[in-house]
């Protein structure tokens, strides 16, 4: 029955293949795309659902090697979590990128390197193995190199070269990472190596391996001060595609944050954790809000504030208590149903005006109210308004870094919260107030075929902040799980 | 054996950086590629320089060398190759983009 692990990494890699074979058949190859992106949601709910009513963990052997010796997929809480709401951004993106998509981007392979992309991020959520993993990483990063250039205009073709060479960079370093560790440790399981560290007395060299690690993670999860690839490269690209970027590519670095950190590299917790990541936290939380308030381009004020927004899902790993992780958690899925959202309530805005520079653009409540009052959703959810999802997640990690005694990172992170709601608000009134800019024909532009795909994620930020109890409470159990590496051992080396 | 090597990688790691602070399209893309074989070779020599016999099963349990680096290695290569052709195709892409290979000029404007 485990066997339906590897469904959400099977689904996507067989419909990317066959895509690329229908590529010259427009309608057929929408209907494929649509229906296994419909399928490799359900597959991973249901998935979802299998493991919470099993343990809440499982682990399969690929080839029935038992385990340190073949390659493990484990589901836990937390990855099963991940691969449902990478399924479900990625039908939203999808449906989304039907209605907008230039009708020649997508003849140039975009169904495929879709559901490879999907295929990495599942990939990476549910393997237990450090190569694999790499491996996976790879799988998502080559796609997103062919997505981030799909078309071809010369800011594109610019700035991704830089965004594919700073990450190839990170893979070599990622590399090297492995092969200290494998040096240390003579495997490549995550629980086994887990295990083999487990109640050593000296750190040794770990620490350094764990720091190679976090620069490699760091830079593809766009941490200060690796962050600087981001906000330009994730401009040129069309907006479905960014803002399947802006949701899921950077989470998938903070994922690898999350499980080796809690997982592997836990001999030195007062220098790895309440010392590095917590000051990485503090100044990508600062320098992404700053980059943020500084911008008068919608895209770009959006780009910025996931740098801002990751620092915030790092201080739960820094402060390393039950609370703090299950805000961690929490603020990982808020932010990535309120980051898509906007990034795609972004691509309806410049839609309507054809810009994204806020000094351009004007007067859209008048014309496109629901578009506004929609938008205003995520936007304060962001910025961290109760009783919308941002709230809580804030609430739970300046509570935990108060009672922990970080006086400075939940002071930077209380700033950071009034920066973001400064620089909403400034696109609020900048877009959406005002004065009219854009001609009364574009002001006839439909849109609600195009707000159709962003409504579930607009709904889930509400749903979670509203139940708050249920969905703190699932963050918690997560987190429970994530703090006691025994239980994923176990289930990896069945002792 | 073993420091020979590490001489080798720390002498491919530098010339690779080197490389890749180049401003020119192709020599940041051999920067890689050096970069990538240092690593390759780092794993080989982390995983320890045995000469134990081929890893084949002849179930005999005696001394052989350990598999995995060669299997680890054998996939880095060919990910590493798909990664190179990319990076090439990318490249002579934006040489023909911006009649310009150097990244000092490909900066960007200001302004946007």
């Amino acid at each position: 029955m485990s066997n339906i692990i590897v469904l959400p990494i099977l689904i996507p890699v067989l419909a990317g293949s066959l895509l690329i074979l229908l590529v010259k058949k427009h309608r057929i190859q929408r209907f494929m795309s649509g229906l296994s992106a419909i399928a490799t949601l359900v597959a991973s709910l249901f998935l979802a659902v299998y493991i919470y009513t099993n343990d809440g963990i499982a682990a399969l052997e690929l080839g029935t090697w038992p385990a340190p010796f073949g390659i493990v997929m484990v589901a836990d809480l937390l990855s099963v979590t991940v691969v449902v709401v990478t399924s479900l951004v990625g039908v939203c993106c999808l449906f989304f990128a039907f209605r907008t998509m230039h009708r020649e981007r997508e003849r140039y392979y975009f169904h495929p390197l879709f559901f490879f992309l999907i295929t990495g991020v599942n990939g990476a959520a549910l393997t237990g193995d450090l190569f694999n993993l790499f491996v996976f990483f790879e799988v998502m990063l080559l796609s997103s190199y062919a997505l981030i250039v799909i078309g071809g205009t010369k800011f594109q073709l610019r700035e991704s070269f830089k965004y594919t060479i700073i990450n190839i960079f990170a893979s070599m370093l990622f590399l090297a990472g492995i092969a200290y560790l494998y040096g240390i440790t003579g495997t490549l399981n995550m629980a086994h190596i887990a295990e083999r560290l487990d109640g050593l007395d000296e750190a040794g060299a770990l620490p350094v391996v764990a720091i190679v690690f976090f620069i490699v993670f760091a830079m593809k999860g766009a941490l200060f001060p690796l962050y600087f690839w981001l906000p330009r490269a994730y401009y040129g690209a069309p907006i479905a595609i960014t803002a399947l970027f802006g949701g899921l590519l950077t989470k998938v670095g903070v994922y690898a944050i999350i499980r080796t950190y809690t997982l592997i590299f836990t001999q030195d917790v007062a220098f790895t954790h309440h010392f590095l990541i917590l000051l990485i936290a503090g100044f990508t939380m600062l320098l992404g809000v700053l980059g943020a308030v500084s911008s008068f381009d919608l895209k770009k004020i959006l780009a910025y504030h996931i740098i801002s927004q990751l620092g915030y899902i790092v201080i739960g790993i820094g402060l390393f208590t039950p609370l703090a992780m299950a805000g961690t958690i929490f603020y990982y899925f808020h932010h990535i149903f309120v980051k898509t959202s906007l990034l795609l309530f972004s691509g309806v805005v410049e839609r309507i005006t054809g810009t994204t520079d806020l000094k351009k653009t004007g007067g859209i409540l008048k014309t496109h109210p629901s578009l506004a009052w929609l938008f205003l959703i995520p936007a304060l959810s962001i910025a961290g308004i109760p009783p919308l999802s941002g709230f809580f997640g804030k609430f739970a990690l300046v509570l935990e870094s108060l009672q922990e005694a970080s006086y400075l990172i939940a002071f930077v992170a209380m700033f950071v919260g009034l920066l973001t709601l400064f620089s909403m608000l400034k696109i609020f009134i900048n877009a959406f107030w005002g004065e009219q800019k854009h001609t009364n024909k574009q002001a006839q532009t439909p849109i609600m075929d195009v707000l159709a795909p962003v409504l579930p994620l607009v709904f889930l930020t509400i749903i979670i902040g509203v139940g708050a109890q249920w969905s703190f409470g699932f963050s918690m159990e997560i987190a429970e799980q994530l703090l006691d590496p025994s239980i994923y051992i176990d289930s990896v080396l069945k002792e | 054996m073993e420091y020979l090597i590490f001489i080798a990688i720390g002498v491919l790691f530098s010339v690779g950086t080197y490389l890749l602070l180049c401003r020119s399209l192709l020599k940041v893309i051999g920067g890689f590629m050096v970069i990538s074989h240092a690593v390759h070779m780092l794993i080989l020599t982390m995983a320890g320089l045995n000469t134990g016999s081929a890893p084949l099963v002849d179930l005999s349990g005696s001394d052989s060398t350990d598999p995995l680096p060669h299997a680890v290695i054998l996939t880095a290569i060919v990910i590493g190759f798909g990664l190179t052709s990319f990076l090439i195709v990318l490249a002579y892409r934006t040489y023909k983009a911006h009649k310009t290979d150097d990244l000092e000029k490909l900066r960007g404007a200001d302004n946007e």
